[in-house]
């Protein structure tokens, strides 16, 4: 029995050994994001001697961190909103109204969950250029709803399914409008799936590089990972303040993470699983 | 509930499908036809002009060296990538499924690169290739990381595959874990109980049980290391000499620097193709060797 213990004690500790090694790769970042980069270019191991809170200010100040948070974060706020709201609707309308037209469109939607986006994103980009219709955050949200549609609606099609309809029936009995029923007795019980799909999209989009750099071409429009990119471009060689710049991105998804890692480990298996 | 679609009805349905109809439509739908149809135009973005010429774009994607080079770099780098990802994390996941202490902290712990979206984690890995290790073969000595892996193609290569794999692994984990949780104990306990010892239940009873969870892990790792884009950006910058150029990113740079639609859009269909053709043939070949509990 203590041999047991003692054995389990022992693959517990190497799995936490395992992990500091897996994790390293952001400990030297953050480690050495506090040096200066002479510093770090003589002894990038070692820890720091004083700390310089001078490489954030510099990277907040020359990536414009602010305005790509400020962007980012409307823009993830606002399209995961919609993606999931319109979502919830149109998998209410497939799964209670059994029209033709609506098993075609479903049958499309989910076809089109194995198309990657490399083959779109030429003719979208041609189609919405020609219309003058780049360079604005409503359409990176308008794309980003077309795109994030199909998961959310097959999602929320799965879920509905198994909701009774007697609950409904009785609402529409005294008289409640199908759109009425829909946000006080059916939203309600959608709260699981809600959860989900807010992990996944909101992952998604705030990390998403490709689309944005397609679509905003400003620099005031420009979300984090653009403004990572841009600042990477122009300061090749200073390292302290980038990897100062690097540690921020990263710091508002982690704060999300440390209070839901629940529902976000949740949210990726239910995602990946269905 | 079968009510027919009248005028009335047609109301519900703008107002419950009319939104997301509208996007997925405009984004997705318009989009491809659009797309299969530029394969066949040498459509020039500058003069706007542009003229069926039939096959020329598939033919020119078949006849360009670099772009099957890049092909061909691009399915070795899925190749390892899917591999050495998934073998970590099956293990990862084995060890980290038993209900023991602190394993919650440490799944935690290793997910959290997923957290980092391409473009970081690109730019993490290259100070760390380009400055931390070379630093390291010089004070040591260890003529391996005396040079940056980033100037030079076949270490290129590897770190591209180091970084990426260094993200999938934790994804994979967690779907990995909720295959192992959804083996039966009895199972395992009638195994340990017939005197199995611990290789054997591994091959004979966890990973028979768990294909299904195998085959979407591969499918993900595949499809995600295919469109591989802002990692490759970052990292290598398809350098040294483009020579660490993956499909997708050749693909972004003929489309829309040298603004050769058509070829580029040719060149996308094409990798969908074959990322198609190979998720397919996996899953039906896995999906052979699924047993029942």
């Amino acid at each position: 029995m203590t041999n047991q213990r003692i054995f389990a004690g022992f693959k517990t500790g190497l799995l936490y050994v395992l992990l500091l090694a897996f994790l390293t790769p952001f400990l030297l970042i953050i480690m050495n994001s506090f040096k200066s980069t002479q510093q770090f270019f003589e002894s990038p191991l070692s820890l720091p001697t004083s700390i310089h809170f001078g490489n954030y200010a510099s990277a907040f100040k020359n990536m414009d961190f602010l305005q790509g948070f400020m962007n980012s974060l409307i823009i993830t706020g606002v399209s995961v909103a919609i993606i999931i709201i319109f979502s919830a609707m149109t998998g209410y309308l497939f799964v209670r109204f059994k029209w033709k037209v609506n098993g075609v469109i479903f049958f499309l939607m989910l076809a089109s969950m194995a198309l990657p986006f490399q083959v779109l994103m030429i003719p979208m980009v041609m189609l919405y250029g020609n219309m003058g219709l780049l360079n604005t955050k409503l359409t990176l949200l308008f794309m980003y709803l077309g795109f994030g549609v199909p998961f959310g609606v097959f999602t929320f099609h799965g879920f509905i399914k198994g909701i009774p309809y007697e609950l409904e029936e009785s609402a529409f009995i005294e008289g409640s409008s199908t759109l009425r029923t829909f946000f006080s007795i059916v939203l309600p019980l959608l709260k699981p799936v809600f959860v989900t799909l807010l992990v996944l999209d909101v992952l998604w989009i705030w990390n998403d590089y490709l689309l944005p750099s397609l679509v905003l071409l400003s620099p005031d429009q420009k979300t984090l990972p653009l403004s990572t990119y841009t600042f990477f471009s122009s300061y090749s060689v200073d390292y302290a303040p980038l990897m100062a710049g690097l540690i921020m991105t990263i710091i508002p998804v982690l704060i999300i993470y440390l209070f839901l890692q629940k529902q976000i480990i949740k949210g990726i298996t239910e995602g990946a699983l269905k | 509930m079968n009510k027919k679609l009248s005028l009335r009805n047609a109301g519900t349905f703008l107002v419950f499908g009319g939104p997301s109809i509208l996007a997925f439509t405009a984004v997705v739908i318009i989009p491809f036809i659009v797309g299969l149809y530029l394969t066949f135009t040498n459509w020039d973005v500058r003069t706007g002009d542009s003229s069926l010429i039939g096959f020329a774009n598939y033919v020119e994607v078949f006849r360009d060296k670099v772009f099957l080079n890049q092909l061909w770099f691009t399915l070795k780098y899925v190749f390892f990538t899917v591999v050495i990802a998934n073998l970590f994390a099956f293990f990862i996941a084995l060890a980290l499924s038993r209900g023991g202490k602190g394993e919650q902290w440490l799944r935690t712990g290793f997910f959290t690169p997923n957290l980092v979206g391409g473009i970081v984690l690109g730019y993490l890995w290259q100070t760390l290739f380009s400055q931390v290790l070379p630093y390291l073969g010089n004070k040591y000595g260890w003529s391996l990381f005396q040079t940056s892996w980033l100037t030079d193609t076949g270490t290129a290569f590897w770190a591209l595959i180091i970084a990426t794999a260094w993200q999938l692994v934790g994804y994979l984990m967690i779907i990995y874990i909720a295959g192992f949780t959804s083996v039966p104990g009895d199972v395992l306990e009638a195994a340990s109980i017939d005197g199995a010892g611990r290789a054997s239940v591994i091959r004979k009873i966890i990973l028979p049980l768990t294909v299904p969870a195998i085959v979407i892990c591969i499918f993900i790792s595949l499809s995600r290391s295919f469109l591989t884009y802002d990692i490759n950006l970052a990292l290598t910058k398809g350098g040294p000499f483009n020579s660490t150029e993956l499909a997708t990113y050749h693909i972004v740079q003929k489309a829309f620097l040298s603004n050769q639609y058509g070829v580029g859009q040719a060149e996308a269909v094409v990798l969908f193709a074959v990322v198609a053709v190979i998720a397919l043939t996996q899953s039906y070949l896995l999906k052979k060797l699924e047993v029942e509990s």
